[in-house]
């Protein structure tokens, strides 16, 4: 019973989260399209609302090409295992209280760990196409992921020393329900960081080496096509609300809001992760590409230092506040 | 009953991928029977309460190590420098010695194995605090020289890996070693390897 009741529930939130993926990607037209004084997918459908669907239903009809020297098996896996790395770690975020499908002590571990086994479905992606293209593709990625996930831990030790947790329903309930109790003010240094690493981890403007157009046509994802295509893009739309998630669950306070919602609890909570997903594709329409050296010496020399020292700051202050 | 049924899946898995690992031709297949042994292990440490280490397992393990091991055969051309001269000429030979050396472990290793808890950590007492603070604190007072040093041997590890990298590469250029390891063509890495 409690098993079926939590199928259900998995059910629920998978299809919740692929519509908001199909929607995310209208959302980033529309939005980018705007920017650049025009209309954006205008044709299907009113206002083009239609367009994700119409979008989704044509990746799935379309040939599965795979490449003639590719490794197969590693070639066919390596989307799933993106997919599937992005998906699990939806299990553990709260979208309002108790609404979480496992409420697991080790919350943020698990959301890294799962981050981590993604950049595997990137990396393998790019060597088993048996491409130039691709092989760049994933070095780039691989080299970028690694770096800026010790960023982006160390920028959270911040948040765990503060709410003395890794629980993600006790991190946003330690941060009480006021506007000052959010994490955003003490931890503004390791915010910057982990905004900044978080731009890196989903492999989005302005570090999107991994996949730039401009030099490697697209990157890892060069030699696939039809249905594995779709999958990386949609890797890629649920890591980005996944670090959005995170990022309003550590620093905005979570599904608390200035007055409590009635019958829609999570409102505030969706509210704060379009509001990162709106900046992220707000940056995508203004900075260009970092170069390469500049994006490891920013990761490497400036961030992990930065958040390094946030750490011991913090740990100072909660020693000598109490 | 589940626990008992998720023990025996991760250990089969666990003899089985690493056995896989060791057979396969291609070193990148191997990493990733490599990968998949990671993770049953992490679920082995799920089924002690030990979710910290599980965590902590999958993301230092899996999500650098073994991230570093892959970069490094890609950037090696497999063909030309993964040649292997057999240590033993036959093959039986190298497989008994193994095999003795398993056993040798095991007769040391099986005695200290005891049925049921031990010490003042049991199973309720590390649910009552987590485990990533029963870790933490036992790991900062009890254990905390052996953990200093620890700290020193890898910090040592650390700059005698750094002061290779720079030898190899001269005074001049001082411009992100990091960077550079990911152009094939003029790799660091690769000499180390070779």
């Amino acid at each position: 019973m409690n098993i079926l009741l939590m199928l259900v529930w998995i059910i629920i939130l998978f299809c919740v989260v692929m519509l908001h993926v199909a929607y995310a990607t209208y959302f980033e037209r529309k939005i980018i399209g705007r920017m650049q004084v025009r209309m954006g997918p205008m044709r299907v459908g009113w206002y083009g609302l239609l367009q994700p669907i119409a979008d989704g239903i044509k990746s799935f009809f379309k040939e599965d090409i795979v490449p003639d020297r590719a490794d197969k098996p590693v070639f066919l896996m390596a989307p799933i295992i993106c997919l599937v790395a992005m998906m699990a770690s939806l299990a553990v975020l709260p979208f309002a209280k108790g609404w979480v499908l496992a409420d697991i002590d080790i919350g943020l571990l698990f959301i890294f760990a799962m981050s981590g086994l993604a950049s595997y479905g990137i990396v393998l992606a790019g060597w088993s196409s048996n491409s130039k293209y691709s092989f760049l593709g994933g070095l780039r990625s691989m080299a970028q992921v690694i770096s800026y996930e010790v960023a982006m831990g160390l920028s959270l030790v911040g948040v765990m020393l503060m709410a003395g947790s890794l629980n993600l329903t006790e991190i946003v309930e330690a941060q009480g329900d006021s506007f000052l109790g959010m994490y955003l003010m003490p931890q503004c240094i390791g915010f910057f960081v982990f905004f900044v690493s978080m731009l890196a981890e989903t492999n989005r403007v302005p570090f999107d080496l991994p996949e730039a157009e401009t030099e490697l046509v697209s990157g890892y994802s060069t030699e696939y096509s039809g249905m594995r295509y779709a999958m990386f893009f949609m890797a890629e739309y649920i890591g980005m609300m996944v670090m959005a998630s995170i990022g309003t669950v550590c620093f905005l306070g979570g599904w608390n809001g200035p007055f409590p919602v009635p019958f829609f609890p999570p409102l505030w909570f969706v509210l704060k992760v379009y509001m990162f997903m709106f900046i992220f594709i707000w940056i995508r329409a203004t900075l260009p590409r970092y170069r390469y050296d500049q994006l490891m010496g920013l990761g490497w020399k400036l961030l992990i230092p930065v958040a390094l020292g946030n750490i011991v700051l913090t740990a100072f202050m909660k020693a000598i506040i109490g | 009953m589940f626990t008992q049924i998720f023990f025996i899946y991760c250990a089969l898995m666990i003899i089985a991928s690493s056995i896989l690992a060791i057979s396969f031709r291609n070193p990148i297949h191997c990493v990733l029977m490599v990968l998949v042994l990671f993770f049953h292990m992490a679920g082995l440490y799920l089924t002690l309460n030990a979710e910290f280490l599980a965590a902590v397992q999958i993301i230092v393990y899996a999500g650098a190590i073994l991230v570093l091991y892959l970069f490094v055969l890609f950037l090696v051309s497999l063909r030309d420098e993964i040649r292997l001269i057999p240590f033993i000429a036959n093959a039986w030979i190298g497989r008994a010695v193994s095999a003795g050396l398993a056993g040798v472990l095991l007769f040391a290793v099986l005695p200290s194995f005891t049925i049921g808890e031990k010490g003042r950590w049991t199973v309720e007492a590390v649910r009552e605090v987590t485990h990533t603070k029963a870790i933490g604190q036992e790991l900062y007072t009890t254990y905390l020289l052996p953990f200093e040093i620890a700290g020193l041997i890898l910090l040592v590890a650390l700059l005698g890996g750094l002061v290779l990298a720079r030898r190899e590469r001269g005074e001049s250029d001082d411009e992100e070693v990091s960077a550079d390891t990911t152009h094939p063509g003029s790799t660091p890495i690769q000499e180390e390897v070779s």
